[in-house]
């Protein structure tokens, strides 16, 4: 029996969801025969963790400072045991632009974009360049801020007129914001475990939107809203394809333990990565557990394995 | 083996969608959403919210409510621990009688049904009336409160405009002829006609009687939802619909929240005998009846204390911090900012440039530690994107300057992050939307004689015209 510290809530737009990953990882974990502590991350953090003498940390944040390197960072600072990717692989994945940049470098495919901050709008002109973008990114292109987890302020444009207030949009979530090709097809996510043989990729799950033409924030979380499909029902040679793209996806941002990776497949069979999530969701609607299930392991077994993933890195075995 | 103390095993994934297979249609409507999981932020101590609808209940002095429960506990213990009648008390209901006749109302007590709050009310009444696809009026914006309970019934619910005089009455004659054509009438007609959550206008007094004219003469009902009525900061009150009607075609929903205490639970409806015997035996089936112990409370308060002092206290401490929130506004939000002057009530609704979405406005300004609620909670059919209201109930004077301060800042952001990708200059592309009727939600001033029928839109807070001319992006 150890004594876990699950790490969850937080001042990120996703506090909600990791509140209800949080509390699934604690029954789990007790279930587990663990001796548990859920900790609300905030202020008093270090001084909880320091008080609690946890033998580790089991990572449920989602979103800004939880899932981006910043808790990472402070963990490895006090030396305490985690799940999930270190600081470089959280850092790598929750930056998209860094993420799509790293893709594009190693020849995975990821739908073209263009990438601004703030500042170059600010102090460089850069809305100047709008039209030369709208002419080399087909209608209608995404929007959205370059560090949100969820779906929250990702916005279509569906002609140049519509790219301003998309900005607008995506500038409240974070200082920069990509502005990329519209993929249109079918929603797909592979999660990623590791293990004893190395990272294996969960069978694919596809996510069906029952009424929005979208996927949007709301149907992510919410029974009933969106079908998932899992394994996914896919042409001969996709489902592998698409948990080859997840696993170089993983390998290449440096994730570790788990993560998802989100995919589209446009209507000619090509497959784009999208964005890889080094903390996915883990509440009862969220892609991994319902990934983790079709390969017959149970939440339990799930945030077991996460965990004994999370030791054995502590323990310097290499990751 | 799993001890007893340990969690049982929740439920899978597949279980869930198993569970969602089984759910009625109606729960389609019943959607959880982004903005509630914001607001999950917003109880966070460091936040300043503007988005409750909070009342100040910090000032209700303790060796009252201490006297009011030792009085139950001697008097009435027996009684306050039983259930009651589903209709309520009839000491309840004198007390009711009161608060009513203080706004020059009257109701016999048979004609009441006391309810677990006024929400309860807005239930029963939608229980009772509608079907799916049944239509309903509501004032657009509207109550963000009566949205999930209009959507988990399955109405379909027609949003007629505001201005400075309350629910244009001429829109909604129009809407009712369209309807008509349609072969659809309305099953009522939802209305906050004073302080209005969340627009802040009052509806005038010839706006009244227009409603009320046009509910009799086409066999409507009509909602009279009147929480703030008695929480008025300047001018002569006006007579509620309820009066002008005489009970005939307008149900009245009162409230304990808003003049004592919104913990209490306590709310009342007053309608036409064969509806409220309908909305009763709607309550019996939802909850046998409302806190006997609540109710009892209301009486033994009413005898220990005069409830009017207590009002007046409140109404002395809201006037103050709307003029604090009006100062601030003033202060800190830019010219392309609009917003309404309340003479009464706990809201001020405030518009933006059409370019700024204020669901996402809200996840900026939650980063600097305040909140308000965004627009769109007040529209069922996709409107408000570019308004939000904001509560000056809830905070002191001083959190209040400093959160309205904050979301001036990010709208300055915004709208010098706009002007600088457009090159436009921000105000004429507002305006311009305005007069496309691209805004439902007007921004309005309220009438500042009551019973005015003026109905004009008063140009809101300064500069704005002037800023029209100015140069420069």
């Amino acid at each position: 029996m150890s004594r876990i510290a699950v790490l969850k809530g937080g001042r990120s737009l996703e506090r909600q969801v990791s509140l209800r990953s949080g509390a699934r990882v604690e029954d789990a974990l007790e279930r587990l025969g663990h001796d548990v502590v859920g900790i609300d991350v905030g202020l008093d953090l270090i001084r909880r963790l320091r008080e609690e003498e946890p033998d580790a940390a089991f990572v449920a944040l989602h979103g800004r400072d939880g899932e981006d390197g910043t808790v990472q960072e402070l963990l490895e600072i006090l030396d305490v045991a985690y799940t999930g990717s270190g600081v470089l692989g959280c850092t790598r994945a929750t930056d998209k632009v860094l993420a799509k940049h790293l893709l594009l470098e190693a020849g995975i495919p990821t739908p073209e974009f263009f990438s601004f901050t703030q500042t170059a709008f600010r102090e460089l002109g850069a809305a100047e360049t709008l039209p030369a973008i709208a002419a080399r990114l087909d209608f209608p292109i995404v929007v959205k801020p370059s560090s949100q987890g969820s779906a929250l302020g990702i916005k279509f444009a569906s002609t140049p007129d519509d790219v301003p207030t998309a900005l607008v949009a995506a500038f409240s979530y974070d200082a920069r914001v990509l502005l990329e090709r519209h993929v249109k097809g079918r929603d797909l996510a592979v999660s990623v475990l590791d293990g004893a043989t190395g990272p294996e990729a969960l069978p694919v799950v596809e996510a069906v939107p029952r009424e929005e033409d979208f996927y949007d924030f709301e149907a992510r979380y919410e029974i009933g809203r969106t079908t998932f499909v899992c394994p996914a029902e896919l042409a001969p040679g996709v489902t592998e394809r698409a948990q080859e793209l997840a696993l170089s996806c993983h390998r290449l941002l440096g994730c570790y333990g788990f993560s998802r990776v989100d995919l589209m497949l446009d209507e000619s069979g090509e497959l784009y990565v999208l964005e890889a999530n080094p903390i996915p969701g883990l509440t009862e609607t969220s892609l991994l557990p319902q990934a983790a299930e079709a390969a017959d392991i149970g939440f339990d077994q799930l945030v077991g394995r996460i965990l004994e993933l999370g030791f054995v890195r502590a323990a310097g075995a290499p990751a | 083996m799993s001890s007893p103390q340990k969690p049982p095993p929740r439920s899978t994934s597949r279980d869930l969608e198993r569970y969602a297979g089984l759910f009625a249609s109606r729960t389609r409507g019943m959607t959880s959403s982004a903005m509630r999981d914001l607001m999950a932020i917003t109880a966070r101590p460091e936040v300043i919210s503007l988005a409750g609808g909070l009342p100040d209940t910090s000032t209700f002095p303790p060796e009252t409510f201490a006297a009011v429960t030792a009085r139950i506990a001697e008097e009435s213990c027996a009684k306050a621990l039983q259930y009651g009648p589903t209709d309520g008390l009839d000491e309840t209901k004198e007390c009711i009688a009161e608060v009513m006749a203080a706004e020059g109302m009257h109701a016999n007590r048979e004609d009441i049904v006391v309810t677990t709050g006024g929400q309860q009310v807005i239930d029963l009444v939608t229980k009772t009336l509608i079907d799916p696809g049944d239509v309903i009026i509501a004032e657009g914006p509207t109550y963000p409160g009566a949205v999930p309970v209009f959507n988990a019934y399955q109405a379909d619910v027609v949003q007629v405009d505001m201005d400075s005089d309350g629910m244009r009455v001429d829109l909604l004659e129009e809407v009712l002829d369209s309807l008509e054509r349609e072969g659809r009438k309305p099953k009522f007609i939802y209305t906050v006609p004073s302080f209005q959550n969340p627009a802040g206008v009052t509806m005038s007094l010839p706006r009244r009687r227009r409603l009320v004219e046009v509910a009799n003469q086409r066999e409507l009902l009509v909602l009279e939802d009147n929480p703030y009525g008695l929480l008025r900061y300047e001018g002569d009150p006006l007579t509620p619909l309820y009066s002008l009607d005489g009970g005939v075609f307008v149900m009245y929903l009162g409230t304990f929240s808003k003049i004592l205490s919104p913990g209490i639970r306590l709310g009342w409806v007053v309608a036409p005998p064969p509806v409220l015997e309908k909305i009763n035996l709607g309550k019996q089936e939802a909850d046998l009846c409302t806190s006997t112990l609540s109710q009892l409370m209301v009486q033994a308060y009413f005898q220990h204390a005069d409830w009017r002092d207590y009002v007046d206290s409140l109404t002395e401490i809201y006037r103050t911090r709307r003029n604090s929130m009006l100062d601030a506004l003033a202060d800190h939000f830019p010219r392309e900012a609009e917003w309404t002057r309340p003479s009464g009530g706990l809201f001020i609704w405030a518009t933006l440039p059409s370019y700024i979405d204020t669901n996402d406005l809200l996840a900026r300004a939650l980063r600097d530690n305040v909140a308000f609620v965004p627009g769109a909670a007040a529209f069922l059919d996709g409107r408000g994107h570019s308004s939000m209201r904001l509560n000056f109930s809830g905070c002191g004077e001083d959190r209040l300057r400093e959160g309205i301060r904050r979301i001036g800042e990010v709208i300055k952001e915004q709208v010098a992050l706009y002007g600088t990708l457009t090159g436009e200059l921000p105000t004429v592309k507002m305006e311009q939307a305005r007069e496309s009727g691209g805004e439902g939600a007007r921004p309005v001033e309220e009438a500042r004689e009551p019973g005015g029928e003026g109905g004009r839109l008063v140009e809101l807070p300064r500069r704005t015209t002037r800023s029209r001319r100015a140069g420069g992006a």
